[in-house]
């Protein structure tokens, strides 16, 4: 039943989209916390460069902005991200890219979120002890708002990994590009379409349910 | 601006503020030296690339035709999600577990699972056991996966609606001796419907971006698809990726502001019962997700961020 199997890398597949989220996953957290600072911070500069760019963002779609990378970015400017001859790597890297970009729209929106959670007072009482505001920013307020957002910050990464699928679309050999050209080649639609069912509900689910338990273990409670 | 973070400013810090607005406003304008610099090098900027925006034809033959197949697709998905959307919702919240459980089972599964791989599925499904012609195919299963994922998604917004309504009014019904279907038909959904509004129409700009999918992988013949044609005829890679992402931008903007504006409405008029979920409550990812509880958290928010969620 599953002999059709041989000639596909099933595992390799999935693995490029587990690479594809975990990398996507660092990238836009690091940079969706940056925006995040920029959204609050008290220069009206950087809070209006943040919000633009999160509103403009948000409202593109993900393809549009994947496709853009690899049409846009690596064949009209020649951005080559340090892999020129290599196309396989090259797209991976715009993927990569693309994702992160869009991905840390919603990573600040979550974050600044969990900033509005954190009491007044908190801040109040750390600029009272003299501290400035990157340091009430990094000492007091992220790390209570990051305990507090690890729910809506899974919903992120959750959704992320899904998106993933979506640099089929400039030729990333992942998990839906597979499945695309499976079910064209085999008379298998039903069997195949299941497997890679699975396999998305086998990487999505335990995800939400560790951090799940992980953000109702270290909230603050209030 | 007064901000938890920082005080009103005062002199000092009025004049480290103007020197970090300089720095970034230096570093800003680099970046859009740079970029500007690399456009005009490559010939984007040259007016032949952007002339045909100016002329009717660009529009009328590709910008246009694919904006109405883009939303051709996001309201056929939306009209017939709702109501699938609707029954799920409620089907959840059955006092039978053998109607509970699997509407339960059938709604986290469908948002486990990427959109595209769902449009994939359905283009092949089509393909091998219908004879939906070539043309139209596309379309079928663009919607029929936009369905399925927002049907689920949806499902969890009525749910998440009649759980925030006050328990009274379930209690009102019955004390009056409705049945529970009339308790649902004529209390519960009405009140959730004007709760649910905002939220139903923000779900609406996550389903104008999953379009897009079906333009890259389907050709399906939407904004994105059509932007390609546009710029094999004209040559203008970087334009035409411009004006199509503003395009989306100005219509999901659009959506958004609605939503907003509908929400804050509701909020003013239904002082009482003061369930409204909002557009960020339900907010999602985009081509698929659903991140529950984003944007600012009132408590409103909070109380239904747990079943709006979890969007996988």
């Amino acid at each position: 039943m599953f002999d059709f199997l041989e000639g596909y890398d099933l595992l390799g597949a999935f693995w490029v989209t587990v690479k594809l989220a975990v990398f996507s996953g660092i990238g836009s957290l690091v940079l969706g916390t940056i925006l995040a600072a920029m959204r609050v911070s008290p220069v009206p500069l950087m809070r209006g460069f943040a919000t633009v760019y999160v509103n403009v963002v948000r409202n593109i779609p993900l393809t549009v902005i994947i496709v853009f990378a690899s049409l846009g970015l690596a064949d009209v400017f020649g951005i080559t991200l340090g892999a020129a001859d290599d196309f396989d790597a090259l797209s991976f890297r715009l993927a990569i890219l693309g994702l992160t970009a869009y991905t840390a729209a919603f990573v600040c929106e979550a974050i600044r979120s969990g900033i509005n959670t954190v009491p007044v007072g908190q801040a109040e009482a750390a600029r009272a002890i003299g501290l400035n505001f990157t340091q009430v920013l990094s000492l007091i307020v992220l790390p209570q708002a990051f305990r507090s957002v690890i729910g809506p910050l899974t919903n992120v990464l959750i959704a992320l990994t899904k998106n993933t699928t979506v640099a089929a679309a400039i030729g990333v050999a992942e998990a839906a590009l597979l499945m695309k050209e499976m079910i064209e080649n085999e008379s298998q639609l039903i069997l195949i379409s299941a497997i890679f069912a699975f396999g998305f509900v086998v990487l999505t689910l335990p995800t939400g349910l560790i951090l799940g338990w992980l953000g109702k273990r270290v909230a603050v409670k209030r | 601006m007064t901000s938890v973070l920082y005080d009103a400013p005062g002199p000092g810090a009025k004049r480290r503020n103007i020197v970090y607005s300089v720095l970034f406003l230096v570093v800003l304008a680099l970046g859009v030296w740079w970029i500007y610099s690399a456009m005009s090098d490559k010939g984007q900027l040259e007016w032949a690339k952007w002339s045909p925006f100016t002329e009717s034809q660009a529009w009328t033959t590709y910008l246009l035709p694919g904006l109405v197949n883009t939303l051709k697709a996001a309201g056929l998905a939306l009209v017939i999600a709702l109501p699938l959307g609707v029954l799920f919702g409620i089907a959840r919240l059955s006092d039978h577990r053998w109607v509970r459980a699997p509407a339960g089972v059938v709604v986290e599964f469908f948002r486990a699972i990427p959109v595209l791989i769902l449009m994939v599925f359905a283009n092949q499904l089509y393909a091998e056991y219908t004879d939906i012609s070539t043309d139209t195919r596309p379309l079928y299963a663009v919607v029929t996966g936009l369905v399925l994922y927002n049907a689920s998604v949806l499902a969890e917004v009525v749910r998440a609606g009649i759980l925030s309504l006050p328990k009274g009014q379930t209690e009102a019904a019955k004390a009056i001796g409705l049945r529970k279907g009339q308790t649902m038909r004529a209390i519960l959904l009405p009140q959730s419907v004007t709760a649910m509004l905002p939220a139903l129409v923000s779900q609406l700009v996550v389903i104008v971006k999953d379009t897009a999918l079906g333009g890259a992988l389907l050709s399906f013949t939407e904004l994105l698809s059509a932007r390609k044609t546009l710029a094999a005829n004209y040559g203008n890679v970087i334009p035409s990726f411009i004006v199509v992402a503003v395009i989306f931008i100005l219509l999901n903007l659009l959506l958004t502001t609605f939503a907003s504006w509908l929400e804050k409405r509701l909020r003013r008029a239904k002082r009482s019962t003061g369930a409204v979920l909002t557009g960020a409550t339900m907010d999602d990812l985009g081509a698929t997700g659903t991140p529950a509880g984003l944007g600012p958290m009132s408590k409103t928010d909070r109380a239904t961020g747990d079943t709006g969620g979890g969007g996988g």
